[in-house]
């Protein structure tokens, strides 16, 4: 998948000198972001932001797939959604403290990113696209039918309970400032990630596998752990997201919200560490937006789709990095 | 009479149900892998184009007063006109990058087909009439036959034999499949590869329409239908292997009958028995069954 991640400043682009503060002025940048999230719940309504939140890190982590390892899954549903059912049943069923039922939903999205890893890994290219898609749809099935999962009705009704058995997360405010540690946690993971030599190794397996099989990297072994790491992190988002709805359903298992990822960080910037962070909320708000028109969300959400792909790979981040200002700032993609 | 402990009927009644799914299963992986074989493009618009041949039957039947046959060579034609223009406007853009790019736009297509009818038709089903010739059921001494689905698995396999002849046994297939090969060689003999292109692309939506045309009258014509069967067909493609036209032929038949038998067996597991068993061939055969590729 080496055009997916068309260099931020190709070489035909013409040398523009990084600003001598870039660094200060990008520090500055993300501490106002982090300033804004912390205010955000006083101006918007907060539910919408957590649930922004959960699905900006389900597509940063989605993207650390895609992004930095060139593989692209259409089953990233099955670890959102079922660690979203893992969750729902610790909380309420077994009724485990959220951080440790988040915990179980992780556990068991990374389990379930392992074995279908496994199998999809056996295939490359196209066919493992199409093999990540029909496992998901098989882990769809089943939770229609098994008994935990409640099938059509879902779990409801989930007590979002006390963190570390202290602080009472049915407050909205409480809750809003828990998801959004998460979320940081979980993008601070995803940066160490992608900056370590693990994340290095992936990314020469993106840009020319061969060779890395020839500098004698296990390939097939970097790849599953990219891959059961992506699990866990998109296990950590729906988890979060069971918890602040309250309730787990087959939605968020189904092949529409695999698809919806992908486009969240198609938008955004594919191999990108923020730009699907913005595809998500962009797509987030415009599913929020169209929810009140009777107008089908399909029909744009495709749409985008078929235009991102035409005209827009490089996605939000991506053209902002390649445009004259974000290279001015020098801004690339792994920082 | 009893076999393996189930009543014959009911035997034979699933293993029908079985082929008849297979039918479609082979008619529309045939179509994904002819696709393949050329542009590198996994068609994900095929359940879509599948939908759209079922509608413009109905449609046809409704507005029209246009009858079965005639459908049945209509809604191919034009799905397969509509796919040629969206090939020649849009998906030749994408040859030159990933192949993932293909499979992304036409996801993109098949979303926007299938909201757009969603929204006009609503998500319920309609039923579609059998044509008079073929209505009543044929009584087999051990089964009662329906005459349409005998039918379904005699145009099915007539379709497919023919497509396979095309490609396999006619001097267009020979450029076909010699443009798969090497396209800028084919070219440099004179031959209009992008025209090849087009015509394949249209070819491939023109077998998935005829096959949503035979399935209308078999299972009720909805937006959704095309969703429904295409994850299942992926699996059958990944199974089969998209190397060989038999190959996507043979699985498909194969993994329907496997699909109608589980659910005389363990009907549980009959809506996941296609995945299982493509899971079963990635481990111990990662080509798949008659794949050379990996």
């Amino acid at each position: 998948m080496a055009h997916a991640t068309t260099p931020a400043a190709g070489p035909d682009a013409p040398a523009i000198a990084v600003h001598p503060q870039a660094g200060r002025i990008r520090a500055g940048i993300l501490l106002a972001l982090l300033a804004l999230s912390l205010v955000a719940p006083m101006v918007v309504y907060p539910i919408f932001l957590m649930k922004l939140l959960c699905f900006a890190l389900f597509a940063a982590a989605f993207n650390l797939l895609l992004g930095y390892t060139g593989l692209l899954s259409f089953g990233h549903a099955a670890f959102f959604g079922g660690s979203a059912y893992f969750t729902a049943h610790a909380a309420k069923v077994w009724g485990l403290t959220p951080e440790f039922a988040i915990l179980t939903g992780v556990a068991g999205a990374s389990l379930l990113g392992l074995v279908i890893g496994l199998i999809a890994l056996r295939r490359q290219g196209i066919y493992f696209t199409m093999i990540t898609l029909a496992l998901a749809q098989m882990f769809y099935f089943f939770c229609l039918q098994a008994r935990f999962t409640h099938g059509e009705d879902g779990i409801q009704s989930v007590p979002r309970g006390y963190l570390f058995g202290l602080i009472d997360l049915s407050h909205t405010a409480t809750m809003y400032y828990f998801v959004l540690a998460v979320f940081l946690i979980g993008m601070i993971v995803i940066w160490r990630f992608v900056n370590s030599p693990f994340g290095m190794i992936l990314k020469s397996i993106r840009e020319n596998e061969n060779r890395a099989i020839s500098l004698g990297y296990s390939v097939t072994q970097y790849k599953l752990g990219a891959f059961v790491m992506s699990a866990a992190l998109a296990g950590l988002a729906g988890g979060v997201k069971a918890l602040v709805f309250q309730f787990a359903t087959l939605t968020d298992v189904s092949w529409q919200m695999s698809g919806e990822v992908v486009l969240m960080t198609l938008l955004g910037g594919i191999g990108t560490l923020l730009g699907p962070a913005f595809g998500a909320g962009l797509v987030v708000t415009l599913q929020n937006y169209l929810a009140t028109s009777n107008f089908p969300v399909t029909i744009i959400t495709g749409m985008v789709f078929m235009v991102c792909v035409l005209v827009f790979r490089r996605g939000l981040a991506g053209e902002f990095y390649a445009s004259r200002l974000g290279r001015r700032l020098g801004f690339n993609p792994e920082n | 009479m009893m076999i393996f402990g189930i009543p014959i009927q009911a035997f034979m009644g699933q293993l029908l149900i079985g082929l008849i799914n297979g039918s479609f299963y082979a008619l529309l992986s045939l179509g994904l892998a002819v696709i393949f074989g050329l542009l590198r493009v996994i068609n994900f618009a095929h359940g879509a184009q599948y939908m759209l041949g079922a509608f413009a039957a109905l449609l046809l039947a409704m507005y029209g007063g246009v009858s079965y046959w005639i459908a049945l060579v209509l809604a191919p034609v034009f799905v397969g006109l509509a796919a040629a223009v969206v090939e020649r406007t849009m998906l030749s853009r994408l040859y030159k990058l990933d192949h993932l790019y293909g499979m992304l736009f036409t996801f993109g297509l098949a979303l926007v087909i299938e909201g757009t009818f969603r929204y006009f038709f609503g998500a319920s089903g309609k039923p579609y009439p059998a044509p008079s010739a073929l209505t009543g059921a044929t009584n087999l001494g051990f089964m009662v036959l329906p005459n349409y689905r005998a039918w379904v698995i005699v145009a099915s396999l007539t379709v497919c034999l023919a497509t396979w002849a095309l490609i396999e046994r006619t001097r267009l297939g020979a450029y076909l499949r010699a443009a798969t090969e090497n396209p800028t060689l084919v070219q440099a003999f004179g031959i209009n590869v992008p025209l090849l292109l087009t015509l394949t692309y249209a070819l491939g939506a023109g077998l998935a329409a005829f096959a949503g045309v035979l399935a209308a009258p078999v299972y009720q014509v909805s937006p959704l239908m095309g969703s429904n069967i295409i994850i299942v067909v992926f699996a059958v493609v990944v199974v089969g292997g998209m190397g060989s036209i038999m190959g996507a032929i043979v699985t498909g038949y194969l993994l329907g009958i496997a699909e109608g038998l589980t659910k005389v067996f363990y009907p549980e597991a009959s809506n996941i028995v296609i995945f299982v068993i493509m899971a079963i061939v990635l481990i111990l055969r990662p080509a798949g069954l008659f794949g050379k590729d990996v």
